[in-house]
């Protein structure tokens, strides 16, 4: 607690960790590189040094509030100092601005604009690295990174791979993979949070919007996507709109004149993962175990599990994820003649995931030889191509989804949260009333902030042990505890991204505190506009369950065999 | 793939340290010394007995100049490139000595493994500079025509052995 002057102006700081953060509050944007809240601080781009009483110059980031500190945050010292980093920077920087797959959306681009970057005097650099493309979700290009460290911060210390690092020093550093092999021979599981941080071109999406909109264009070919929960309340504020605001309705319409003949709701495959899953729990619970169940819906979850914790591989939920369910069904459904009207079927699936490419290639989830899901676009690049078309995002009247898979429940769209697959999942057994029912289990401890959560559920006077953790760090953390027998649960819902789907490796980046909070209450607000609350009672999945897939659920719905 | 000595070398090392993450350092320490460089294939074998990732364990030997993932020649001869050394003229001689053994800065060691070149920023020796180590041993004044006399020198030494 206490005062602090910010360029003569009294400012209060109360639990601030560091001065940044109070000169933030103050509501002045001071730059920075390296600095993201949740991750260590680091300290290395000095883009946030301000200048104390006696000309005292420090990074703010490293610095806690006192009472009393009188601090100035761009005098012209300051402002000289921090031009002349970013000058540096660009300097050991691959400057191929304007052909940059990060271009218009750069951290270090933006920085030399705002700060008055005019020229770079010490020359050009040239390529000296190779591109690595060997992962189906990111690309790495080393000439591109400035060593802020935010993608070795997150992938070690959020969620505790460490598949990059620092490597060499001086002017050779370098952030690669250990001996710099290829990111898909490391313990990588897509996650795409490093790109997230990335302020740079340096770990970007890797991409497959160019055959996407070649099959657009094929009129032999039916194109159909389906759109994720998490998908909705990310996408508008690339278009203006408000933060975390739902644009399915737009989402819908913009795919429909980019020529996707069909879009579809993701909802839909969510309530059917959860009715095989609920299954599966109860099943196991009345049998006594093994517990815990975990959840399988998260692509990099899994393959954290099948990397670091090959022991917890069988309590891995069978059910196909919310994609691959879609995906099947919708495979099932367009062999009909009637319904591909004798064209070729490509399968797209718009994610808030970089995982997902490369769930869709597992060889474990493909049926008859054959993927579910042909592509996986992310958030970002369903945003790119909808720019490029230049269709007029806010212009557009809502639409929406197609049937037969175009209808979720309320518990489906929760599905991109923290939380909401096990929410979703315990819904389908509330006794008693609707209303009173979710809204206690909502109250239950399942929602909340942090991530990890503990909480019981209460099954016809039987207790459920239940927890719901994000970020595979917490996670690796949580499976230690069960494995020492200090913490047991009879379900639990792991997510690979800090919040879940809506913080995923495909969505937009730049999101700060509100724009997280946003999207999340995004979701939730979906679930109260939703007539149909549990995905027990969403009756376009229930009628499959008496036609296409009648005594195929297993062929159609699980996973066949774990691979281990 | 290495022989199965490497491994068991690496475990007489491994038991001689806490398996804890500071032992990193000390245990490629003594890799090297016991091979002259540190194979490739031991560093995940390290890293996972004392419980940290290979990426970490890479991350901090490719850090130091002094860890080398190449075999090097028995001779390791480190020219003193610091300033003294320098200003004494240093690198006429590290030029005779590749010039002498075909080497370059781009190729340290010789393909008989017999010798390896490099510089080092400083020994701490600049009261002799220019200087030169082989091995653990200091070569102090050192000039062109002694560069070349103690190739010969360190030839025959090999010979004999």
């Amino acid at each position: 607690m206490g005062v602090m002057k910010i360029d003569g102006f009294p400012v209060e700081f109360t639990d601030e960790p560091n001065i940044l953060s109070v000169i933030r509050k103050a509501g002045i944007d001071l730059p920075t590189l390296c600095y993201h809240s949740e991750l260590s601080i680091y300290g290395a781009c000095r883009l946030c040094t301000v200048e104390d009483d006696k000309g005292r110059m420090f990074a703010s980031c490293s610095e806690q509030p006192r009472d009393g500190l009188s601090i100035r945050t761009s005098t012209p010292r300051l402002v000289r100092y921090r031009r002349m980093l970013i000058e540096l920077m660009l300097a050991s920087h691959h400057r191929d601005c304007t052909t940059c797959v990060k271009n218009g959306d750069c951290e270090l681009q933006n920085l030399a604009h705002r700060l008055g970057v005019n020229s770079v005097p010490w020359g050009y650099r040239e390529r000296k690295y190779e591109r690595d493309f060997s992962s189906p979700s990111i690309v790495r290009d080393p000439d591109k990174c400035i060593l802020c460290g935010d993608c070795v911060r997150v992938c070690e210390g959020i969620q505790g791979i460490n598949a990059i690092d620092f490597a060499h020093r001086g002017t050779d550093a370098m952030v690669i993979p250990a001996f710099n092999k290829k990111i898909a021979d490391t313990d990588c599981v897509n996650c795409g949070q490093c790109r997230v941080v990335c302020p740079t071109g340096a770990i970007s999406i890797n991409t497959n919007i160019r055959p996407v909109w070649e099959a657009l264009a094929d009129p032999n070919i039916k194109v159909f996507a389906q759109v994720a929960p998490a998908v909705r309340v990310a996408a508008g504020q690339a278009f203006g709109g408000p933060r975390g605001e739902n644009v399915m309705g737009k989402i819908v319409a913009a795919l429909h004149r980019l020529g996707f003949d069909e879009v579809y709701d993701t909802t839909f495959g969510a309530d059917m993962t959860i009715l095989e899953e609920s299954k599966e729990f109860l099943e196991i619970f009345e049998k006594g175990g093994p517990f815990p169940l975990l959840t399988s819906c998260c692509p990099a979850w899994v393959s954290f599990c099948e990397k670091r914790w090959p022991e917890f591989v069988p309590n891995i939920s069978t059910s196909y994820s919310p994609l691959q369910m879609l995906g099947s069904v919708a495979r099932e459904y367009y062999k009909d003649p009637k319904n591909n009207e004798g064209k070729k079927i490509l399968s797209v699936a718009i994610m808030p995931c970089t995982a997902k490419k490369a769930e869709i290639l597992r060889e474990d989830l493909k049926r008859d030889g054959k993927q579910n899901v042909d592509y996986v676009l992310t958030t970002e690049e369903m945003i790119t191509m909808i720019k490029r078309a230049g269709i007029e995002f806010d212009a557009l009247e809502s639409e929406a989804a197609d049937m037969p898979f175009g209808i979720g429940s309320g518990g489906g769209v929760i599905f991109g949260n923290s939380g909401g697959v096990m929410e979703a999942a315990l819904r389908t057994l509330c006794e008693g009333p609707d209303r009173p029912a979710i809204e206690k289990l909502r109250q239950s401890g399942v929602r909340g902030p942090g991530p990890l959560r503990e909480f019981t559920f209460n099954y016809k006077g039987n207790e459920i042990k239940a927890a719901v953790v994000s970020g595979l760090g917490e996670a690796d953390a949580l499976l230690q505890r069960i494995k020492n027998g200090e913490s047991f649960y009879h379900f639990v819902e792991i997510m690979a991204c800090r919040r879940g789907c809506i913080m995923g490796g495909g969505q937009p980046a730049h999101a700060g505190f509100r724009t997280k909070e946003a999207r999340k209450h995004g979701l939730y607000e979906s679930d109260v506009n939703t007539q149909i609350k549990k995905s027990n009672e969403n009756p376009t999945a229930l009628a499959l369950y008496d036609t296409l897939i009648k005594g195929r659920e297993h062929e159609l719905l699980h996973k066949h065999k774990h691979a281990s | 793939m290495l022989d199965e000595s490497f491994y068991s070398k690496a475990d007489e090392i491994l038991n001689r340290y806490p398996a804890q993450e500071r032992s990193l350092i000390p245990i490629i320490h003594e890799i090297q010394e016991t091979y002259n460089y540190v194979p490739v294939e031991l560093l995940p074998y390290v890293a996972k007995h004392i419980g940290i990732t290979e990426t970490k364990a890479y991350s901090v030997a490719s850090f130091y100049e002094r860890f080398s993932f190449e075999p090097k020649g028995k001779f390791i001869i480190r020219v003193c490139d610091g300033t003294a050394c320098h200003v004494r003229q240093s690198l006429p001689v590290l030029e005779r000595l590749r010039s002498e053994l075909g080497l370059s800065e781009k190729k340290h060691t010789t393909d008989d493994m017999l010798f390896t070149v490099e510089t080092v920023s400083c020994l701490g020796a600049c009261s002799l500079a220019p200087a030169l180590m082989v091995n653990e041993h200091v070569h102090p004044a050192m000039t062109p025509d002694k560069a070349t006399a103690l190739v010969k020198e360190l030839r025959e030494e090999a010979a004999k052995s």
